[in-house]
This record gives structure tokens, C-alpha cells and sequence, in this order.
């Protein structure tokens, strides 16, 4: 919400759409906590802290929960138009890609579980990796939603050719680990998996970048080519 | 998609009161376009231009064009009687003639514009009229009965098939549900979709959730001045000027 916009005459009104931008954000800020827990106990092998982000799922979900209905009471009680439209619909969608993110974190704890009741297969260096830009993706979009910055949300859909190509990477790498030993291939999957979830986690935030310029400009840049902007 | 009406450097005054200013625009036909805008700002001024209704206050004139089907209605001989035939008005109360039944009500404007029918072919413009106004099944079996008996939907309905006996072209609405519950409003606004099939409707109103409800293209006034003309679906989720923004999400005043 541009808050250098003048103030609706609706004081309510203006209250409740604080309210939703505030629920977002924390939503946000938790999701993002959760994604570098879920590493850490991955590269830690910490079945104690995977345990504690898979409880910590419930809030994420309560959290969602609390959003939807902001966004369908400021709909039913205050028809919103325009930009306020915008933001409330963006709000919706926004919510939903941050609760999936959050089950991408509960996905990867549980893979945790697994993995760490075998010797570790390797060194993890790209998941690491792959889960920083990851997490700042999701960070980035959320900033760009809160300062209506589309530059910045540019720069997050981008990003996302960089984990895409990092979760190929890896892929290949553990193809690799599998056709020498087919021993490997019950870890090497759950590597996988992990390594998938990441890959998600920055397709939900490129989601996020996206539905930040349509609120910012009005303009849809989903299933376009980047380039032409055709689809 | 054919221009019915067309306003060209129109101004209206009140005296020196500037009341419309330098307004052109361009009303489609067979389209609802409606005209939003704060109390004062001048739009329903607007649309007594577009019938020659503006001039009939002492001490008002108009200087611009209004072209109907590009002819210009303030053109040396244009006869007034006849454009506000051609273009009809319905306004904020409903007004039906106290004293006629609702069938008199229905065909008072045949007999002021002079026009001599038989008693069937009469019968036969009332009947029509008030199916049009989706009046109709409810008062056919007591069309003798007093215009004012009927309740404030219905008598807003019968002015609707009372200015559409005339046959106009064009139907001006002056804020025609401001007086009537969330009943008798849905049914004027679900009227307004039957009847651009045949006519070319310019609704004035306070609400916004109705115009963006029903109509094809909005336009925005503010001061006088026609801020924002477009389609209705992008004046209501992306408009372009901040003013119409800040009117249309409540930042106003």
C-alpha cells in the first residue's frame, strides 16, 4: 500500500487495508525464517529443529488463514476499485504463494527426518546456495510489494533462471552419484526432492514479483515472455 | 460501434457560475455510459445540455456543440421541443403526473407532442411502453388507477415508459434509483441492460458500485471538468489520473 497516498475518508477502511499489508509482512518475515531453518537442519542433519519448523507450519497456516479473510471482508464491506482492488486481490494471491513456501519448508524438514538417519552422501554446497537466492527472492518480493518498487520486482522473476539452472546442476549431479552406485539412489532422490522444493520456493516468489507489478501498474506479466511481453 | 452523441467545447453557465467546462466527449450508441463525479461538479448539468433541458433555467446558457447523429441540436432552428423527444430524461424522483392514471401517464407525452392516435393504437404504445419499463404484469390489470398509488420503483418505471412512448433515441438518466430501495434499484439497473438493445442511455449517479455494476463507459467530472472518459472495467480497476483514483477508492474530501 502506497502510503504516500492521501487517506481514505473511511477510516475503517483505511484500518483494515493496514491490517492486510501487516498480516502479509509477517507472514513473510516467518516464511522466510522458516526456509533457512529448514536448510540449516538439512546441513546440520538437526532432527530437533526440523521437528520445531514442521510444528511451527500451523502458525504459517493460521497466518494464511487470517489474510483470506481480511482480503473477503475488505471485498464484502467496502467494494473496493482501483489501486485498493488491486491490492486485495494481490493480497489473496500473495497469502496463498507464502503458505505454499511454507509447506516447501515443511517438505524439506521432512526430508531431513529421512536423510539424516543414513551417513550424509555429500558435502552440501549448491542447496545451500540455491536456498540464499531462494530466500532472498522471497525477501526482494516482498520488499517491492511493500515499496511498490517494479524494478525491483524485475529483478526477483529474473533471478529465477539462476535457481532453475542450479537445480538442473544439481540434478545432473546426482544422476551422476546414482549410474556409479545405484546404493546412493534412496539419498540422492531425497537430495532431489530438496533441491525441487527450492526450486519452487523462488517460483512462488516470482509469483509474488509478478502480482507486485500488476498491483503497482495494472499491468499483467504472468505467462508472458519476458522479452515481448506476449505470451 | 456508432457515436450517437457528441459534445464539442461545451461549456454551461448559470450566470457567471462556470458550471460545465470545455467538456467533449463522445457517447456511444446502444451503450450505457455513465457520468460519476462529487455532489456539484457539474454532471448533471451535463446532461441537460445533451437535451436542451440546461437552457429552460432564468439566467443559463450554454456555448459549444452537442451533435445527435452529427447534426448539431443548438443549431439556428433546431426546434427544442423536438430534441427532448428524441432525447429523453428520467430524474431523481419519480414523477408521475398526480392527477392521470398510470395509462395517462404513459401516453401524456404523445398528447403534448400533438400526436393524434386511435383509442387501440393507444392502447397498443401504452401496453409496449410499459413492457419495456418492466412494468407491465404489474399493473395491467388496473392501468385506471392513479399514477401516484403505485409504490416509488413502480412510478419510477412508469416515467421510464412514459419517456419511452415518445419513441426517443436517447434516454438521460439523472440519478433515477437515488429514491428507491436496493429492490426497485436492481430492477431499474437490469431494465438499463434490456433496454440499450434499442436506445443509448446516459446514467448520472452517486453510486459507484451502480455505475461500475452497469454501465459500458464511465466518465469522471470533477469542478466542472470531464476528468477521465473510458471503459467502465478499466476506469474501475486502473484508471489513469490520480483524481479519478482517489474518487473512486473514497480519498476524497
Amino acid at each position: 500500500m502506497d502510503h504516500s497516498q492521501t487517506q481514505h475518508t473511511n477510516r475503517q477502511y483505511e484500518e483494515e487495508l493496514r491490517g492486510l499489508h501487516a498480516g502479509l509482512l509477517k507472514m513473510g518475515g516467518l516464511v522466510e525464517r522458516q526456509i533457512a531453518e529448514a536448510v540449516d537442519s538439512l546441513v546440520e542433519r538437526d532432527v530437533d529443529k526440523a521437528r520445531q519448523i514442521i510444528a511451527r507450519d500451523a502458525e504459517v497456516n493460521r497466518m494464511d488463514i487470517e489474510n483470506d479473510e481480511r482480503c473477503i471482508r475488505l471485498l464484502a464491506l467496502h467494494q473496493p476499485a482501483a489501486r485498493d482492488l488491486r491490492f486485495i486481490t494481490t493480497g489473496l494471491k500473495i497469502t496463498t504463494d507464502l503458505e505454499r513456501i511454507g509447506d516447501n519448508a515443511v517438505n524439506i524438514c521432512e526430508r531431513v527426518l529421512e536423510l539424516s538417519q543414513q551417513p550424509q552422501l555429500k558435502p552440501y554446497i549448491d542447496i545451500p546456495r540455491m536456498a540464499e537466492i531462494a530466500q532472498s527472492m522471497v525477501n526482494d518480493s516482498l520488499d517491492a510489494f511493500v515499496k511498490d518498487d517494479t524494478e525491483l520486482a524485475e529483478k526477483v522473476i529474473e533471478r529465477d533462471d539462476e535457481v532453475d539452472a542450479l537445480n538442473y546442476q544439481i540434478y545432473r549431479e546426482l544422476l551422476s552419484y546414482m549410474a556409479e552406485d545405484p546404493g546412493t539412489i534412496a539419498r540422492a532422490t531425497q537430495i532431489l526432492f530438496v533441491s525441487k522444493y527450492l526450486e519452487r520456493i523462488a517460483d512462488h516468489a516470482t509469483n509474488i514479483a509478478e502480482m507486485v507489478v500488476y498491483m503497482v501498474k495494472g499491468r499483467t506479466i504472468r505467462h508472458m515472455d519476458r522479452k515481448t511481453e506476449r505470451p | 460501434m456508432a457515436e450517437k452523441l457528441i459534445a464539442r467545447g461545451l461549456n454551461a453557465y448559470f450566470g457567471s457560475n462556470h458550471a460545465v467546462r470545455d467538456i467533449n466527449v463522445t457517447i456511444n450508441a446502444n451503450r450505457v455510459t455513465a457520468i460519476i463525479g462529487p455532489s456539484g461538479c457539474g454532471k448533471s448539468t451535463l446532461i441537460r445540455c445533451f437535451n436542451r433541458m440546461h437552457e429552460v433555467v432564468p439566467g443559463a446558457r450554454v456555448e459549444g456543440q452537442v451533435l445527435l447523429d452529427g447534426e448539431d441540436i443548438y443549431a439556428p432552428g433546431v426546434d427544442p421541443v423536438d430534441i427532448r423527444r428524441r432525447i429523453g430524461m428520467v430524474f431523481q424522483r419519480p414523477t408521475p403526473f398526480p392527477t392521470m392514471s398510470i395509462a395517462d401517464n404513459v401516453a401524456a407525452g404523445l398528447k403534448l407532442n400533438g400526436v393524434a392516435l386511435s383509442r387501440s393504437e393507444r392502447n397498443r404504445i401504452v401496453e409496449h411502453s410499459l413492457r419495456q419499463a418492466a412494468l407491465w404484469d404489474e399493473v395491467k390489470d388496473h392501468l385506471d388507477r392513479p399514477g401516484t398509488s403505485l409504490s416509488g420503483g413502480q412510478q419510477q418505471r412508469l416515467c421510464v415508459a412514459r419517456a419511452l412512448a415518445v419513441k426517443p433515441e436517447v434516454l438521460l438518466m439523472d440519478e433515477p434509483c437515488s429514491a428507491l430501495d436496493p429492490i426497485s434499484t436492481a430492477r431499474i439497473e437490469e431494465l438499463l441492460l434490456e433496454l440499450k438493445e434499442n436506445y443509448t442511455i446516459v446514467i448520472v449517479t452517486h453510486n459507484m458500485q451502480q455505475a461500475a455494476r452497469c454501465s459500458d463507459f464511465t466518465a469522471f467530472m470533477y469542478a466542472g471538468s470531464l476528468i477521465e472518459f473510458g471503459e467502465t472495467k478499466q476506469i474501475f480497476t486502473n484508471p489513469t489520473r490520480r483524481e479519478t483514483e482517489d474518487y473512486i477508492t473514497g480519498r476524497f474530501g
